[in-house]
């Protein structure tokens, strides 16, 4: 029915083709005995061919599996409350301090040990994830939210808009982040709303300077071109044609970007400007401890080590996320 | 050139100006306690009142902002609120510290981060790439107060209590004073901002690096019968670079806040531990003064990119 | 707004489907200086004046930089013209707003050369065909799916793969998502835009056997462009020639080869390959020298005075008017003050211009 050479119709079925030919030679015997019928190569999207290199990238499942572990830490934090029996604020002057007033070491009742008011340090950082993990989802997907809007629309229309909106961004770029984050906040009281429009504020920036530099480079395809033929509108082109083209590597970038916001809260906590206590949050752990890391190293290293995994596990996984999505790295590599 | 250098300047002193008011406005806008704490719990509204107008803080918002950039301009960034001491006085004091500091820092993370980036581009997948890439990746991770505490913890405390005396916990010495105490003083924070930065080099080297070998003029070269370290010095390293430079310019804006930490941590009175004081004591003309000298230096950061930006790529100079 | 429906049709009476008017389009050059008075233009489209008839397949020739692509987007009003004006079915449309312009785009449709860069690469091509459906608001979901999948019957596509991605067809394939895509809302008239050019050349008459077929069925008028003569001498009924941001020649097609009446038409033709070699041998090949002149400072008078082998004084200062010639029929016009005669040998001219860089050489095999 095809008008075309039906031995072309597609370059799948091209190969179907050849495979569904029996070959002659040595494998025409084994062929004979067992005849599977070849299976159809189905045409696959791009996300379905990236999702799928990501599945083979040992290095970003262990990450990820990493990930979703920390999360559940995150999500069943009472779970740890009832299976040592310790609130994460609750302070025990009498069985968590020395005779001294110090932090106790690892123990059987307290498993990572206590901090300087005798809290669980376990319990603490079980929690601690709670307010990572929130503030490391959550602002990402505002920043990245605005910074693609305004990104797109910069791009595409271009004009005044494009130059406004290009300026606004050096201006918030030329800014030095954590010196104004920091008085920002001291201002406003620490809280975590606060932090997280903080933090976004001051990142939406960089993603909306990338999408704009894609953007303005698709503007001039020809599909761009053919939709404006059809009648199509600025934004219905930006949102249904642009839009998926910037797609791969903003996910790319939000999945980096993660890392780098969780460390930033934790700084920002480190400063004393994170969360009001008693909150339980890795910063701010690591703040408390500073003053008695030559006698409860444990009270230090702990809340760190959780802090360095989540955010390596971050990073590896984001930089599989980026090999899937372009997998010129590999082939570089494979020479 | 010229052209382009003007318009940068004129472009980068817009920008400086609308930081200004963005500044000011964030300040000077809300609610303003310090009259009240300088005055203390007992004050009566009189003296708060008294205390106000001695600070300038009654007058119309307008006013207030015009004197501002007015004494700006005149070098006066004010005094601060509790000692009466100028505030340019209070930069000049820090800023050799911080300057220290970010410098030392800055050539050892471009010799490490360049450096191993391009020892991992020239081997990939040898012993040396990916033990320089998990390294890289580790430290990428690592958030610039945690190492910092774990050098304090083994290279300070650990050595010292072992009698081995090397690394001070902290506190600094002028370059004036005595040079060696001084980079004594310094070396751990050095390394500490360093490594962690090192590591985006690292990584943003070896893939530009790649990227670049793999293209056909180096293949050119290469069976041009030139030797191997030439190709790569000369002919790859030098399109490399200029993302290299990018990120620099970022990241050289970026650093004054990034110091923060590390001045905290080791109890450098440089420009970011100041700037903390002063918002633990709500002293707001040093933390504006801070602010806008840092905003400033992160503007002519830029600027200077461009330039260089320019000087390495000639198209950018026709846009 | 009058309502294209209860316009009479510009069909029954005759008239033009497509009138162009002294179009011009010109892009100002961004130059680099600061301060600059006097900015130069790049005479893309330098007064242009069309015709094309309802049913009729007018072939745009020309080669690359002749402006045939920026008159395309002018007629789609992918680009505002400078000046000039463009009657479509009776209606002005030259200074549309978009709104106004959106039911037009209903009837006028565009097919792109570049198989590969006209469909987006992340949307599925059933998303793509259905897409003129959705931007105007027509018709259900389901209404959509089925009318996608009989358009892609139209073109020869298998229906079934109406959730694939562009990347996996072939161009030709692609050529004909483009065409399903521009069939969509049934329009009046499709402007071509060398839509062959990229394809393989066994390829190449499958896709136009598909034009002309749909051509016949849906009772279309296509604006054919292409720098292949052969392929527009098999597609079009009349051909118009551009040189330079100008038309120099239009006439019916047969006309356009056997009566040819401006000197770059002929070299052009004479450029094109015979099959039979006796004839191949024996004509004249005209080589014309030199490079088209720019098109920021096009030269004075004829545009092409500058290569002409039949350059006269007074080729350089005035501009030939767009008219019959030599007696020819109205439809057959020339821009030239010194048209061809039938059987004239061009290759024994001689310029009698200074400022010209034309070799003129022949090539009499036929002596052998």
């Amino acid at each position: 029915m095809n008008a075309e050479n039906p031995k072309a119709e597609t370059l799948r079925e091209d190969v179907e083709h050849a495979e569904r030919v029996p070959t002659t030679g040595e494998s025409a015997g084994a062929r004979t005995v067992a005849a599977v019928p070849a299976k159809k190569i189905e045409g696959r999207s791009p996300w379905a061919l990236a999702w799928d290199r990501l599945r083979r990238d040992k290095v970003a499942m262990i990450s990820l599996l990493i990930i979703v572990l920390i999360a559940l830490m995150a999500i069943f934090a009472p779970v740890f409350t009832a299976w040592t029996g310790h609130p994460p604020n609750e302070q025990y002057h009498s069985t968590g301090l020395t005779l001294n007033g110090l932090p106790k070491p690892p123990s059987s009742t307290f498993y990572l040990g206590t901090d300087d008011l005798g809290r669980d340090v376990l319990v603490r950082i079980a929690y601690g994830a709670r307010i990572s993990l929130l503030v490391g989802v959550i602002a990402t997907l505002i920043t990245v939210a605005i910074g693609v809007v305004v990104g797109l629309a910069a791009g595409f229309l271009g004009g005044l808009v494009d130059t406004a909106l290009a300026r606004l961004i050096d201006v918030v770029l030329s800014v030095p982040f954590l010196l104004v984050a920091i008085a920002l906040v001291s201002i406003t009281g620490p809280s975590l709303t606060v932090t997280i429009l903080v933090i976004g504020f001051f990142s939406w920036a960089s993603v909306a300077r990338i999408v704009r530099g894609q953007v303005l480079s698709l503007r001039e395809r020809e599909f761009v071109e053919a939709a404006r033929s059809l009648g199509a509108g600025s934004s219905r082109i930006m949102f249904v044609d642009i839009l998926p083209n910037v797609l791969a590597q903003v996910i790319v970038y939000t999945t980096l970007l993660i890392p780098v916001v969780i460390v930033v809260q934790a700084t920002l906590s480190f400063l004393g400007l994170g969360l009001p206590p008693p909150t339980a949050d890795w910063g701010g752990m690591i703040s408390e401890g500073q003053a008695y890391y030559r006698v409860a190293w444990w009270f230090v290293l702990f809340p760190s080590v959780a802090l360095v995994i989540t955010t390596l596990a971050f990073n590896l996984f984001g930089d599989g996320v980026r090999d899937a999505f372009d997998p010129r790295t590999d082939q570089l590599l494979n020479k | 050139m010229i052209r382009f250098l003007i318009r940068r300047t004129l472009l980068g002193i817009f920008v400086l100006w609308l930081i200004t008011m963005a500044v000011f406005g964030l300040f000077y806008v809300t609610p303003n306690n310090v009259a009240r704490t300088l005055a203390g719990r007992q004050a009566t509204p009189a003296t708060i009142h008294l205390i106000q107008e001695r600070l300038g803080l009654d007058q119309p918002l307008w006013k207030q902002y015009f004197d501002f950039v007015g004494n700006a301009l005149h070098g006066n960034l004010g005094y601060d609120y509790y000692h009466q001491v100028p505030v340019t006085t209070i930069i000049a004091q820090a800023l050799p510290i911080t300057v220290s500091l970010s410098l030392g820092a800055a050539i050892l993370w471009m010799i490490i981060g360049v450096g191993n980036g391009v020892i991992s581009a020239v081997r990939p997948r040898s012993i040396a790439d990916r033990g320089l890439t998990v390294f890289s990746l580790v430290f990428y991770s690592m958030p610039t107060f945690v190492l910092g505490l774990l050098f304090l913890y083994f290279l300070y405390f650990k050595l010292t209590l072992a009698g081995y005396d090397w690394f001070p916990a902290g506190g600094y010495v002028p370059l004036t004073d005595d040079p060696a105490q001084w980079a004594r003083s310094l070396i751990l924070p050095w390394f500490t901002l360093a490594l962690v930065l090192a590591a985006t080099y690292t990584r943003l080297t070896r893939g530009s690096m790649l990227d670049v070998l793999s293209e056909d003029y180096i293949r050119t070269a290469r069976s041009k019968g030139i030797r191997e370290r030439r190709v790569v010095m000369r002919h790859g390293l030098r399109s490399a670079l200029t993302p290299v430079v990018t990120q620099f310019g970022i990241d050289l804006g970026q650093l004054i806040g990034g110091v923060v930490v590390t001045e905290t941590v080791f109890s450098l009175p440089g420009l970011g531990k100041t700037s903390i004081d002063a918002i633990n004591q709500q002293d707001l003309p040093v933390i504006v003064g801070i602010v806008l000298f840092a905003s400033a230096a992160v503007v002519l950061a830029n600027i200077l990119v461009d330039v260089v930006y320019a000087v390495l790529d000639p198209r950018v100079r026709l846009h | 707004m009058t309502n294209p429906a209860t316009t009479p049709a510009a069909t029954s009476t005759g008239d033009p489907l497509l009138r162009l008017e002294d179009v011009r389009k010109l892009f100002p050059v961004h130059s680099s200086s600061l301060t600059n008075r006097d900015r130069d233009f790049v005479h893309a489209v330098d007064g242009v004046d069309l015709e094309v008839r309802p049913g009729e397949t007018l072939g745009l020739v020309g080669e690359t930089g002749c402006g045939k692509s920026t008159l395309a987007r002018c007629i789609a009003r992918l680009y505002d013209v400078t000046s000039g004006k463009i009657t479509f079915d009776g209606r002005d449309v030259t200074t549309l707003s978009r709104k106004q312009m959106r039911p037009i785009r209903r009837e006028v449709q565009m097919i792109f050369q570049d198989p590969y860069g006209s469909l987006n690469p992340r949307r599925r091509v059933g998303s793509i065909i259905g897409d003129p459906f959705s931007i105007h608001g027509i018709g259900s979901r389901q209404e959509r799916k089925r009318r996608v999948q009989e358009l892609m019957e139209v073109v020869g596509l298998n229906p079934e793969h109406y959730n694939r991605f562009p990347a996996e067809f072939s161009g030709g394939q692609r050529q004909r998502i483009g065409v399903a895509r521009a069939l969509a809302l049934r329009p009046k008239m499709l402007i071509c835009d060398e839509p062959v050019s990229a394809l393989d050349v066994s390829i190449q008459a499958q896709v136009i056997n598909l034009l002309l077929d749909l051509q016949d069925e849906f009772g279309l008028t296509y604006v054919f462009i292409s720098h292949d003569l052969s392929v527009v001498r098999h597609v079009s009924d009349r051909v118009a020639v551009m040189y330079l941001g100008k038309v120099v020649e239009t006439a019916d097609v047969d006309e356009l080869f056997e009566t040819t009446r401006h000197p770059y038409t002929k070299s052009l033709l004479s450029a094109l390959p015979v099959p039979d070699p006796d004839i191949a041998d024996s004509r004249q090949r005209i080589i014309l020298a030199g490079d088209v002149p720019s098109p920021i400072k096009p030269p004075s008078g004829c545009r092409f005075h500058t290569r002409c082998p039949k350059a006269r004084p007074d080729c350089v200062k005035v501009l030939p008017p767009l008219e019959p010639v030599l007696g020819d029929p109205p439809t057959h016009s020339a821009a030239c003050l010194h048209p061809l005669e039938v059987g004239e040998d061009m290759s024994r001219s001689t310029p009698q211009i200074d400022d010209t860089e034309t070799v003129v050489q022949l090539r009499e095999e036929g002596a052998k």
